[in-house]
């Protein structure tokens, strides 16, 4: 069905979506140095995340306070593989153990452990980013949900799995790399991701996949089934009692929120060349909260936004004042709960959105009153002789004298 | 993992260990308590609950070297001064947060989340800035170092020992005022019924901010009770905010009886099991065990059933 | 002999919360197209009776046969699959979303999460969306947030709610309450088009009302059944005098 309103919202979207990727692939590339374009490729790379927790905590009202543990879960899946493959028995000939990874060796491990072998393999890593970070999902989701744990509860829940997980990763330091994360990755498939060509390839493959989670993320919201989480989020008993199993909404969402955050994880692995547990934690995670409310919690575009402007602030201030940092990040906090609770996406609704529209409604106006007048004046010339053009026009054409003026050059007729 | 030790050395490292949960059960329980009441009654997710713990211990560390350079007679005694100030100092700043921040929120749960961890690193950086980035150590008083020689193979720190009496009685302190003062009537009230309870004369907006500045003059003196166990750094107060979640969680929101027993739970699953396995991994188990049962158990172990 | 086929069979119901007993071995037993009133004082335990049977509240013992289904042991969703549908006593509703996308979600389509993805707005929806929003009063509403409707549509529009996922057997709680005297008008003319073919129980304290509607009513007193029978027979009865009706 069109309505008005929904003709609007599709021109809206239309003008997002053009704006976002003119920005992404005309201005960054063109504006920055490939160290300046990678660091923003490395934002970008959380604006997965940003945008995942926008479906689930702006749509669905599921605060997670882990979502670090889904980023980790696919950056190291990426890591595993990548370390892997710089882990060549050459590379590694001064090792103990030669072939196998190095803080491996350092602690004392003769022989790869068993999960790994499944990173010797390209497509297997790549299914495993998508699979393990998903599947974890659903059954957490599961647990969670049919048991109707909710609100407040899964949040500090999730926070619980974070630390788990960090505490896991920093403690088993020779399957995972310990405190340090897996660092020295060099090459994919033989192409090394360290060159200026291969970070320029990662960032436009970066930009290419936020394009596609974003197009995603928009069909998600805008189906039924975004309709429905939304409903979910305002009262969850009603729609129970609509005949919806509620629970199965909510693990989905946390689920595609999961993916998407994978994909993220992956990405920054690419571009970094490191992943460590300072991604997965308790901090980690509520900063990528953060992004998603700086942005506008129910705005797809806005989390992106969000996410760029948080991390360039985060890194100027942090590389010239480290202490005003956390003070900033604080204030940030409070502020955007207290002062903008819609964000940056709700500043833009509220205030920009309405004076453009109302700037292209007086311009129209404007143009339109304008050749009235005109024609108006016209009009009323015709009959006036005209060497008493001035002192026949009506005292209310004259009311503004720039109109005047502009009448009477128009016609050709001089005023002197 | 039991079979290298005898009986009798069993039952050593299980008291001796089991009082070294003590202490950790005493901590948690001081947060706890705290966040039981902020939390469990009035809703709001206090994620600075660690850094309100964090200034009682500063405050005390402030105390002691005030009466080491004023007063070093008094000296012995200055603990006493500390734990009053420590909960009218954390107190205050509770009431503060409560009129600038937490009053717009109560409506938005989550959102309370956010501004208190705002909140949290904001007063890190200011703990940074004012004393430093390293761990401080409170000064003893003599009579509080040593240990009670129980058996040949069982000590008991005399700390750790004033630090659960001192649990204890705020233990009591709060169920007296939760249960048998004004303020605690007035509390559950307001929480059953917000607008009736205002309705009938009761000053809504002040007890949410007393009841809050309660629950952070507890977790002041919480801190204080972490200075005689350890030392004090500007981020100690967030290792322990997710386990106190869990406690408060855990034993239902809203039972007092609930949150000591699930302090107790915790803190000596912890502290039993580091004696066999890496500190880390103690404290992955009882998590998951934690979660575990959460998830099977979702209203905690002693939440009552209600007609909604 | 066979036992008589019910809609509706509640037997021995009890619920207790922390041994306070709300409802207490409650058995009633409801036709196939009978309209039922329940009756009772306040806390008589009538609304608890409804959240028993949609499954808002666990029985703590006692069984709901419904066509067959034991609805003690069904969750919510699936107590509305096998057709039964509830109007809360507060009009519960999506404030944030119009009159049509209420309608719209709880057409009995799409349900599943997959189905939710994949759901299209097409012309059978619409159609029934229309044709619903003009039984209850709001076909020129279709596109107005739900929050700026009237106490009154609100009410209305949950029952197009309910309406929609053509129920056989329908709860109202309350219907009227709150309602204007021209809008208590509308609205019985509404239930008297809408509850045919259909089993339905309704709680009402307008006894007016009642009587208008009721094949049989059912009086609740502290969670235990006091009387039962037609109105007429209760009006009389003089238990439910002394506790309900008064002179």
């Amino acid at each position: 069905m069109k309505t008005p309103e929904s003709i609007s919202r599709n021109k809206s979207l239309a003008l997002n979506f053009i704006v976002l990727l003119a920005l992404l692939i005309l201005v960054f590339p063109s504006a920055m140095d490939i160290f300046r374009l990678n660091m923003m490729g490395k934002y970008l790379s959380y604006a997965f995340v940003a945008m995942g927790l926008v479906l689930c905590w702006g749509y669905g009202g599921i605060l997670s306070l882990g979502q670090g543990i889904f980023f980790g879960l696919g950056g190291y899946c990426m890591a595993m593989f990548l370390k892997l493959e710089a882990s060549t028995p050459e590379y590694t000939a001064s090792q103990t153990t030669p072939g196998i990874p190095d803080f491996m060796d350092w602690n004392q491990l003769t022989a790869l452990p068993w999960f790994w072998n499944a990173f010797k393999s390209f497509p297997l890593t790549l299914l495993l980013i998508i699979l393990v970070p998903t599947v974890f999902a659903y059954f957490f989701g599961l647990c969670m949900f049919k048991r109707r744990v909710g609100g407040v509860y899964f949040s500090i829940i999730t926070q619980a799995i974070a630390c788990i997980m960090t505490i896991l990763i920093v403690g088993q330091q020779g399957y995972t790399g310990g405190i340090n994360g897996i660092t020295d990755l060099k090459t994919c498939m033989g192409f090394d991701i360290r060159t200026n060509e291969a970070k320029l390839f990662l960032y436009y493959l970066c930009v290419f996949l936020l394009v596609l989670a974003v197009l995603l993320c928009v069909w998600v919201s805008r189906s039924k089934a975004g309709r429905l989480l939304l409903a979910i989020r305002d009262d969850e008993e009603r729609v129970r009692f609509s005949g919806y199993d509620v629970a199965n909404f909510k693990i989905f969402v946390l689920c595609f929120s999961a993916l998407l955050s994978a994909i993220g994880g992956a990405m920054f692995t690419l571009q970094t060349g490191f992943m460590s547990p300072s991604f997965v934690g308790i901090v980690a995670s509520i900063e990528m909260v953060v992004f998603c409310a700086v942005g506008g919690r129910t705005s797809i575009f806005g989390a992106i936004y969000g996410t760029l402007l948080v991390s360039i602030a985060k890194t100027a201030i942090s590389e010239n004042f480290p202490e005003l940092w956390s003070l900033l990040i604080g204030a940030i906090f409070i502020g955007c709960v207290l002062v903008f609770p819609k964000g940056l996406a709700g500043v833009y609704n509220d205030h920009v959105l309405p004076w453009l529209m109302s700037l292209d409604e007086r311009l129209k106006t404007a143009c339109r009153g304008a050749r009235e007048q005109h024609d108006a004046q016209v009009e009323a010339l015709k009959d006036v002789p005209s060497d008493k053009v001035l002192l026949g026009v009506p005292a209310e054409y004259l009311s503004d004298e720039r109109d005047a003026l502009g009448l009477m050059s128009d016609d050709g007729r001089s005023l002197s | 993992m039991l079979s290298g030790y005898t009986f009798s050395e069993l039952l050593s490292i299980f008291t001796m260990q089991g009082f070294a949960g003590l202490s950790l059960f005493s901590v948690f329980l001081l947060m706890a308590l705290g966040l039981a009441v902020i939390f469990g009654q009035m809703g709001v997710i206090n994620m600075a609950h660690g850094e309100f713990m964090i200034l009682g211990a500063y405050t005390t560390y402030v105390t002691s070297n005030l009466f080491q350079a004023y007063a070093p007679g008094l000296f012995s005694f200055y603990f006493f001064v500390a734990v009053i100030v420590s909960f009218f100092v954390a107190g205050a700043l509770g009431a503060f947060i409560e009129w600038a921040v937490i009053r717009h929120l109560y409506s938005r749960p989550l959102d309370t989340l956010l501004a208190t961890w705002g909140l949290s690193l904001i007063l890190q950086q200011v703990y940074r800035s004012i004393f430093g980035a390293k761990e401080v150590t409170v000064i003893l008083p003599d009579w509080m170092m040593g240990a009670l020689q129980v058996t040949d193979s069982i000590e008991i720190p005399i700390n750790g020992l004033i630090v659960l009496i001192l649990t204890l009685m705020v233990t009591i302190f709060m169920w007296v005022v939760m249960f048998r003062s004004r303020l605690g009537i007035s509390l559950r009230a307001v929480v059953l019924n917000r607008p009736m309870a205002g309705a009938v004369g009761i000053n809504t907006a002040f007890v949410d901010r007393v009841t809050f500045s309660f629950g952070c003059g507890i977790a002041g003196i919480a801190g204080c009770a972490f200075t005689m166990i350890g030392s004090t750094g500007p981020t100690a107060g967030q290792l322990y905010i997710v386990d106190t979640f869990l406690v408060v969680v855990f034993g239902g929101a809203g039972t007092l009886i609930g949150t000591v027993c699930s302090a107790f739970g915790i803190a000596q699953a912890q502290s039993v099991m580091e004696f066999f396995m890496s500190g880390s991994m103690a404290k992955v188990i009882t998590l998951l065990i934690v979660v575990g049962i959460l998830m099977i158990r979702p209203q905690g172990l002693f939440a009552v059933k209600v007609r909604k | 002999m066979k036992k008589k086929e019910f809609a509706l069979e509640v037997e021995d119901l009890t619920v207790s919360f922390d041994g306070f007993k709300a409802v207490d071995s409650l058995s009633f037993y409801v036709d196939e197209g009978e309209i039922r009133v329940i009756i009772g004082p306040n806390g008589a335990g009538k609304t608890t009776v409804l959240d028993l049977i949609c499954g808002k509240t666990r029985a703590t013992s006692g069984s709901i046969k419904f066509h067959g289904h034991e609805l003690t042991r069904l969750k919510e969703n699936e107590i509305v699959d096998v057709g039964v549908g509830r109007k809360f006593q507060n009009p519960s509703i999506y404030e944030n979303l119009t009159v049509f996308e209420n309608l719209e979600l709880s057409y009995p389509k799409g349900k599943k999460v997959f189905g939710a993805l994949f759901f299209k707005r097409d012309q059978a929806v619409i159609d029934k969306v229309r044709e619903v929003a003009s039984t209850i009063f709001l076909e020129d509403k279709l596109h107005v947030k739900a929050s700026l409707l009237s106490h009154g549509q609100k009410q209305w529009l949950e029952i197009g709610m309910l309406l929609i996922q053509n129920p056989s057997l329908m709860m109202l709680d309350e219907p009227v309450a709150g309602m204007s005297v021209a809008e208590r008008k509308q609205t019985a003319e509404l239930l008297h088009r809408i509850i045919k073919g259909r089993s339905v129980i309704v709680i009402e304290h307008d006894m007016k009302f009642v009587e208008d509607i009721a094949d049989r009513v059912t009086v609740m007193h502290q969670g235990k059944l006091l009387a039962e029978g037609s109105m007429e027979s209760v009006k009389k009865n003089q238990q439910v005098i002394d506790v309900y009706l008064g002179q």
